[in-house]
């Protein structure tokens, strides 16, 4: 009877991890109206999540493009069907690559930022400074983080589909000698304004709150030390990473 | 507060490049511009097959698109698939006696209705329906037709 209930143990802890994490996600959303009056703090978190990963996510995209471009080629000639090219690359990244890969990147570009100045900020005690001065943590530190990233992520997703598409374009326009009007008239036919490009949208806006509450989650929780931290952030891109691409298979399921 | 300055000059050259790369997007790789805006009226059409056509499909005349299905149920009284297009108000002189065809874009390409204009001096309006049309060919249906010939061929 022991051996069973120890056996059974993992699962009650699993389940209060995610209602931990499940409370966490509801106090963050109360606080954003309240954080909403003060774009300043958001501003300024777009920029440290953001503005600084627009480099990482665009050279990322041109390449991915590239591959992509180089791949379809090789493979669509043997059918004769290269003029098919523009339309496939397009819909791979606006559906699927640039929205995941976006995501995974800044997991490990701003996740990682986030949870271990957190992290930081918890084993200096300066979350529990804000709680003696009556502020709110949840308010001044938690919610722009998270409504930075929800608007970041589907703008550095744009960057990285449209990157791609230049590669694209590059390696199949440039290199193989496509016509360049056949690539982007096979796109336009091939990719739909509502099901591909809208999709796509609400995708990476989903990773992105996601991604940012996992990591300030883990942040905001670490043990207040520097293996704490350590370790906090590790298991912000560990957990964020399974996590989008555990989204993106249940998304993608009902979307398509 | 030079920093801050340059720190929401950052910001805003990101949210401008963002916007305008899914705004690149938007325009040059959907088919944003092809969605049909402006007004329309509804045809019907009863077809014997409608094969692999999805709502969404073009509705072309001489190949230029003019519409798009915007339906495709079946009907209990005449035990035939029924379509309903939306044809663009500036497509409004079509022929009432015209033929509605189910083709097919390519060998493996997309089906789409295809319009042949008639003859008759009245016009297809908002509700009315195309009375001659032409099914779906099914590629498996032609296959049976070829080998049941071929095979009888040989008999005689």
């Amino acid at each position: 009877m022991r051996r069973v209930l120890k056996l059974l143990r993992p699962i009650p802890d699993f389940l209060a991890a995610i209602g931990r994490r499940a409370g966490f996600f509801w106090a963050t959303c109360a606080a954003v109206p309240r954080t909403l009056r003060r774009p300043g703090t958001v501003v300024e978190q777009i920029f440290f999540v953001g503005s600084v990963s627009v480099i990482l996510i665009g050279v990322g995209g041109l390449f991915v493009g590239l591959v992509l471009a180089l791949q379809f080629y090789t493979a669509l000639s043997r059918f004769g069907a290269t003029s098919s090219l523009g339309g496939l690359v397009a819909l791979a990244l606006l559906r699927e690559l640039g929205p995941v890969l976006t995501a995974l990147l800044f997991a490990g570009r701003a996740g990682t930022s986030l949870a271990s100045e957190l992290g930081l900020m918890r084993a200096t005690r300066q979350i529990d400074a804000m709680e003696v001065m009556a502020v709110d943590p949840m308010r001044r530190v938690v919610a722009p983080r998270f409504l930075a990233g929800v608007i970041s992520m589907p703008l550095l997703a744009g960057i990285f589909s449209a990157m791609g598409i230049l590669g694209a374009y590059l390696v199949g326009v440039k290199m193989m000698g496509l016509d360049s009007g056949v690539f982007w008239s096979s796109m336009q036919h091939e990719v739909s304004f509502r099901s591909d490009f809208v999709n796509g949208l609400i995708k990476s806006a989903v990773f992105g709150a996601a991604c940012t509450l996992i990591a300030v989650y883990e942040g905001f929780h670490a043990r207040p030390s520097a293996e704490g931290v350590g370790q906090a952030t590790t298991r912000s891109v560990v957990i964020s990473s399974m996590a989008i691409l555990a989204l993106d298979f249940i998304l993608t399921s009902f979307m398509y | 507060m030079r920093q801050s300055a340059a720190l929401e000059v950052t910001t805003g050259l990101f949210v401008v490049l963002g916007i305008a790369a899914l705004f690149y997007l938007a325009t040059k790789t959907t088919d944003y511009r092809s969605i049909p805006g402006g007004q329309s009226y509804v045809v019907r059409a009863y077809f014997n097959n409608v094969g692999g056509l999805h709502v969404g499909a073009p509705v072309q005349i001489g190949g230029v698109t003019v519409g798009r299905v915007v339906g495709i149920r079946y009907s209990m009284k005449r035990y035939q698939a029924v379509v309903r297009m939306a044809l663009r108000d500036h497509a409004d002189h079509i022929p009432s006696d015209s033929t509605a065809s189910i083709l097919t874009q390519g060998v493996l390409g997309q089906q789409y209705v295809g319009l042949s204009p008639g003859g008759a001096p009245t016009f297809l309006k908002n509700g009315s329906t195309i009375h001659f049309t032409q099914s779906a060919i099914i590629l498996e249906h032609l296959l049976g037709q070829l080998l049941t010939h071929g095979s009888r061929g040989k008999g005689k």
